[in-house]
């Protein structure tokens, strides 16, 4: 076991058993291999329950506004972010709220590793490198190669905020080109990037996964669950995917943290990270606004500038 | 009996002429059944589709009918269009999942016709696994991995060639139309009997779960079991017995269409009153819905547990709820007395 996991779990069980907070919500291991899944501890001694590794992959923000009482939130980078968010758009309160910061080299992507080897049945993750047995064919794997997307693209790994930090920083990557993949994109003729969203519009099966997973998604009516009016029918086809994805990406401009807990959340490999991106670029050169990177800064669509692009806002 | 999949594959490019035919086929998202007009699109070797073949007999947005305002009349068209269909290489928890959906959609009082016009015109021709998957537990769930209970025709894939199982009448038929068939080698059938032996290595204890969950209306199980569940409906959409469905209508001016759209009890809408009032309105219910649903209420109406251990749910949760652990919790959780 290493100190990481050992001083979580110290921390856990001394602020359980000195009851500064009434749960831990961190991770667990899961039943599938390469697979963590979250916890929550709620006595001292069901604190060795908790893990932390490349497979922690889920945003446990997205718990916080759900659990009751006074909580501490084992926090990536990203996790830290949802909970500025969050609590800038007063879904938390900062008195009910202790983070436990872990800084973050990643998150596995199982989807690429299994597209090699079939289904897992066995991983060992040690020194940057994944032995993978699996029902097709057992492979090896550098960590780097199968981390996902929105962690190779990472700015912040380490927590933005936290009460205590356990184990040491990760160095920022420095990007060559911002948004290099957004870019990518935004240079496909309309057509081509047609053509790649309906391609992934057509997997979707509206099972909500990624707005269910994710931690900014906590309106108590969905537009696409109220159906007086009805704005969508339930029916999946491509156009009502895309309808609900865009709207989905609309809410979430400027407040998307770029976790990437939509994308691994969805059963069907949808590239909802691609639509959200795009917004987070947009927001960025627009309003020069990263969402939950500090408690001080406000959130874009909550002030007011002088530079706003839209000219009529700023009319003498 | 076995065909060479040469001649298994002649035999069924031909049937395309009468049938449409329904496949597993390796897309950009795994394996998924699809219609396919040729054998060589048929993907062999794989362990079961990402999504189950439940939407060709009971679709995720079905229109049930459409109505037309003219005048003092309204036009009201049927628009079901069913064709005959086989569906090919189901795996044997899909096609006792088929079983498990024609006792919900006939039952003493009402027989639903769009499911069973697609029903009724369907031939299911089913294979066996020769690869079990580890989040398999068809054989807990009274299942096998070579169980042909279910299919019309049952095959088991021997490399080079099928064993050809007739199984139902309507199978006999399709049966007649290969050509071919010859005895099994002392060496093939030694496979076969391989394959009709594998048992999944994973296992639950359902003996039990039944009488148990009678007991477990009220019980703080469901408070602990539901708390990482983040309540989309993956697992429901992913699995070959859930089926519950919304009724909605679709409409414009003077015309509109009544559809039928999958629903999940995961959802708080799923049940949500026109009142206001939600009789499930805290998830700790909607999860002891899911699991009293499966192992007790289906039980009780239909006699059988309405879970076929494909799987699929253990695969498709974002955070791991693991539907063999929450059956554990069930057979572990501690009987208390009211």
């Amino acid at each position: 076991m290493n100190s990481i996991i050992s001083d979580i779990r110290e921390t856990a069980r001394q602020l359980l058993a000195d009851g500064k907070v009434d749960v831990v919500i961190g991770y667990e291991k899961g039943s599938l291999p390469l697979k963590a899944t979250p916890c929550f501890v709620r006595s001292p001694q069901d604190a060795d329950k908790l893990i932390w590794d490349e497979t922690c992959e889920n945003n446990l923000a997205a718990f916080a506004t759900k659990t009751a009482g006074k909580k501490a939130i084992v926090a990536k980078g990203c996790d830290s972010r949802a909970l500025v968010v969050l609590m800038q758009e007063n879904q938390l309160v900062k008195d009910d709220l202790y983070v436990i910061g872990v800084s973050c080299q990643g998150v596995i992507d199982k989807k690429k590793i299994e597209a090699e080897t079939g289904e897992i049945l066995e991983a060992i993750i040690a020194e940057g490198k994944l032995s993978v047995k699996g029902i097709a064919c057992d492979k090896e794997f550098n960590f780097i190669d199968v981390k996902d997307a929105t962690c190779q693209t990472c700015r912040y790994p380490n927590p933005v905020i936290e009460d205590i930090h356990i184990g040491g920083s990760v160095e920022v990557p420095q990007q060559t080109v911002a948004f290099a993949d957004v870019i990518e994109m935004e240079n496909r003729t309309d057509s081509e990037r047609q053509a790649y969203f309906q391609e992934q519009m057509k997997k979707c099966i509206r099972c909500y996964a990624c707005r269910n997973a994710c931690p900014m998604c906590y309106c108590s009516e969905c537009f696409v669950d109220c159906n007086s009016p009805k704005w969508l029918t339930g029916g999946v086809d491509r156009a009502e995917n895309l309808l609900f994805q865009a709207g989905r990406v609309l809410h979430l401009a400027g407040r998307c943290v770029d976790c990437g807990a939509c994308s691994r959340a969805c059963p069907q490999g949808v590239d909802i990270r691609a639509l959200n991106r795009k917004l987070t670029k947009d927001v960025s050169e627009m309003y020069h606004h990263e969402a939950g990177i500090s408690e001080e800064v406000k959130p874009a669509l909550n002030v007011y500038s002088a530079d706003d692009p839209e000219a009529f806002l700023v009319k003498e | 009996m076995k065909i060479s999949k040469e001649k298994f594959g002649q035999s069924f490019d031909a049937l395309t002429a009468d049938y449409q035919i329904i496949a597993p086929i390796a897309d950009v998202n795994g394996v998924n059944y699809q219609v396919v007009k040729n054998f060589s699109e048929v993907k062999q070797d794989y362990l079961n589709s990402k999504l189950p073949p439940k939407s060709f007999l009971f679709p995720q947005h079905e229109k049930l009918l459409s109505y037309k305002k003219e005048g003092k009349d309204v036009i009201v068209k049927n628009e079901l269009k069913v064709g005959k269909t086989v569906l090919f290489g189901i795996r044997p928890c899909d096609a006792k999942g088929m079983l498990l959906l024609d006792k919900v959609f006939k039952n003493d009082a009402y027989t639903d016709p769009y499911y069973f016009e697609r029903r009724d015109n369907t031939v299911v021709i089913g294979v066996a696994c020769n690869k079990i998957a580890p989040t398999c537990f068809c054989s807990s769930m009274g299942i096998s991995p070579s169980s042909s209970e279910g299919s019309d025709i049952f095959l088991i894939d021997l490399g080079d060639s099928y064993q050809v199982e007739a199984v139902t009448e309507k199978g006999k038929a399709i049966a007649a139309s290969l050509v071919e068939l010859v005895e099994l080698t002392t060496e093939e059938q030694a496979q076969v009997d391989t394959i009709k032996n594998a048992q999944t290595t994973s296992k639950v204890d359902v003996a039990t779960i039944t009488s148990k969950l009678g007991t477990m209306f009220n019980h703080a199980y469901w408070d602990t079991l539901q708390e990482k569940c983040i309540g989309c409906n993956a697992c429901s959409f992913s699995c070959p017995t859930c089926h519950c469905f919304d009724i909605s209508e679709e409409v414009r001016k003077n015309e509109g269409t009544r559809v039928r759209t999958w629903d999940g009890c995961m959802s708080p809408l799923f049940t949500l009153h026109g009142s206001g009032h939600n009789p499930r309105n805290k998830h700790e219910a909607r999860w002891r819905q899911r699991m009293m649903h499966k192992f007790n209420y289906f039980v009780q109406n239909n006699g059988d547990i309405a879970c076929v251990g494909c799987g699929r749910c253990i695969k498709s949760c974002p955070v791991n709820l693991d539907i063999r652990q929450a059956i554990d919790g069930v057979n572990k959780a501690e009987l208390v007395v009211e």
